[in-house]
């Protein structure tokens, strides 16, 4: 490839690869439908388990939408390289001609557009549910956003480093779920200081800068993390 | 100086090294740990508030102190194996988990024993409780990750990557926690308050300090040796060095 083309490539390159990944998960539409129907069910359960109080449930709603956010995105992660790994695709990639670190990029906004995104869009309802006053709304959409993209830069890490092991599922969840605690603590932080009335400015402006950082560093540690899966 | 740097890259010198350090350190940690225990436990005033159950901090600072300074231990082994290739530091990476994790399990039961007596529960969530905890976890899951590969050098790589990005994520962590604490509860009881030690009580803490530093080392030493052991068992070196 001539080296003046490289630029126009890249940009090419992502825009289509991103397209064949949205492609092939609205053909496959349980990949997107489960993960929501999973956090529909498992938001269900806390009032079952916890008791229909409402004051209680409001109470504890930030805590339940993120750590089930969170489960629904580490139960993504199990399956986000898998099927690339298993059909070669993705040792195409890594000697392509594109720096692995940007060729994973349209993979991961796929699968976040497909998941954290529609989560967002929805969380509202789910936050009603709970007895989350509706105000909230607009933090709990924002802070979902935000760290469900970051879980997702995370998560991939682990994902990549054992996409290769046989049965790496319940590995990969002690991997990841120790880091994802900033995400937890800060998000959650928003939702309470915004239904008691305080600044959710603070806790938001932190999950942006965990994306801006996430962003930088972790495609780096995700490539690494496959050339070691694909033994390269 | 170079020279030296190179030669923490071979197998033979590395293990006739620990060879030769082994016999000094050995004697030199125990009694230091005898001296430093009884010191300590013994020797130290009485806190006036705490009795003596404060005395546990002879073993629970130090453990937690080493804990965390063996995570660090272990990333750079990491680094230098990712970016090097220097299988030695493969070696002394995986030596330095299981070791860490023992120290941050020691840190956490002693801070519970200590916790019972003191705040009247075993389990307190406090920020630096609940830091240790999630440090034991990226600890198990280094180690988890490095049983979980066949091929071991393979899964030096890997454990390395996870190490780094752990590294990276301690910090925040810590802040995160620290930031959640202030939210849950104010902070009813320092943990920092005694920051005014009596000299009588400081000398044997950093004495044992010194000691859980020192120990680390050994242990790190016994394992690299035994990793090398096990590694090159059909090599001429390691049977010419055994048959001597």
């Amino acid at each position: 490839m001539a080296p003046e083309r490289a630029d126009a490539s890249l940009a090419h390159y992502c825009i289509r690869q991103t397209g064949r990944h949205l492609l092939l998960l609205v053909r496959s539409p349980g990949e997107i439908v489960n993960p929501l129907l999973f956090f529909l069910l498992v938001i269900i359960l806390f009032p079952l388990g916890l008791g229909p109080d409402p004051e209680m449930l409001s109470a504890l709603a930030p805590g339940i939408v993120w750590v089930v956010a969170l489960l629904a995105n580490v139960m993504l992660c199990m399956r986000l390289f898998a099927d690339d790994f298993a059909d070669g695709s993705l040792e195409q990639l890594a000697m392509a001609n594109i720096p692995l670190a940007v060729a994973v990029l349209p993979q991961l906004l796929a699968s976040w557009l497909a998941s954290g995104f529609l989560l967002s869009l929805v969380s509202p309802l789910f936050g009603l549910m709970l007895g989350l006053p509706l105000s909230v709304a607009p933090i709990l959409m924002a802070s979902l956003l935000m760290g469900t993209l970051i879980m997702l830069l995370l998560g991939a890490v682990g994902a990549a480093l054992t996409v290769g092991i046989q049965r790496g599922g319940m590995l990969l969840s002690l991997l990841i779920l120790p880091l994802y605690v900033p995400v937890l603590i800060v998000g959650t932080r928003s939702l309470t200081e915004a239904v008691g009335g305080g600044d959710p400015a603070v806790a938001l402006a932190l999950l942006g800068a965990g994306v801006t950082g996430g962003l930088v560093l972790s495609p780096v540690a995700i490539a690494a993390g496959l050339r070691v899966s694909l033994e390269l | 100086m170079w020279r030296i740097v190179h030669q923490f890259g071979s197998p033979p010198w590395v293990y006739r090294f620990c060879d030769r350090v082994i016999p000094w350190l050995l004697p030199l940690t125990v009694v230091a740990l005898l001296v430093g225990s009884a010191w300590g436990l013994l020797f130290a005033p009485t806190d006036y508030k705490q009795g003596d159950s404060y005395r546990i901090i002879y073993i629970h600072v130090p453990a937690s102190v080493v804990a965390l300074a063996g995570y660090y231990v272990m990333a750079s082994a990491g680094l230098v194996s990712l970016v090097w290739r220097v299988k030695l530091a493969d070696t002394a990476m995986r030596a330095a988990a299981p070791i860490g994790a023992a120290y941050t399990a020691i840190a956490l039961v002693t801070g519970a024993i200590w916790g019972k007596p003191t705040w009247g529960a075993w389990w307190v969530w406090d920020a630096r409780i609940t830091s240790m905890l999630i440090l034991f976890f990226l600890y198990v899951g280094v180690m988890a990750l490095f049983e979980a590969y066949e091929n071991k050098t393979i899964a030096a790589r890997a454990c390395a990557i996870l190490s780094l990005v752990g590294t990276v994520n301690i910090p925040i962590i810590y802040k995160s926690v620290d930031w959640w604490y202030s939210l849950h509860q104010p902070a009813s009881i320092k943990f920092t308050g005694s920051s005014a030690i009596d000299t009588s009580m400081l000398y044997p803490l950093l004495g044992m300090i010194v000691t859980f530093y020192v120990l680390f080392a050994l242990l790190m030493m016994l394992n690299i040796k035994q990793s090398l052991t096990q590694e090159y068992a059909h090599s001429a070196w390691l049977h010419k060095r055994l048959n001597d």
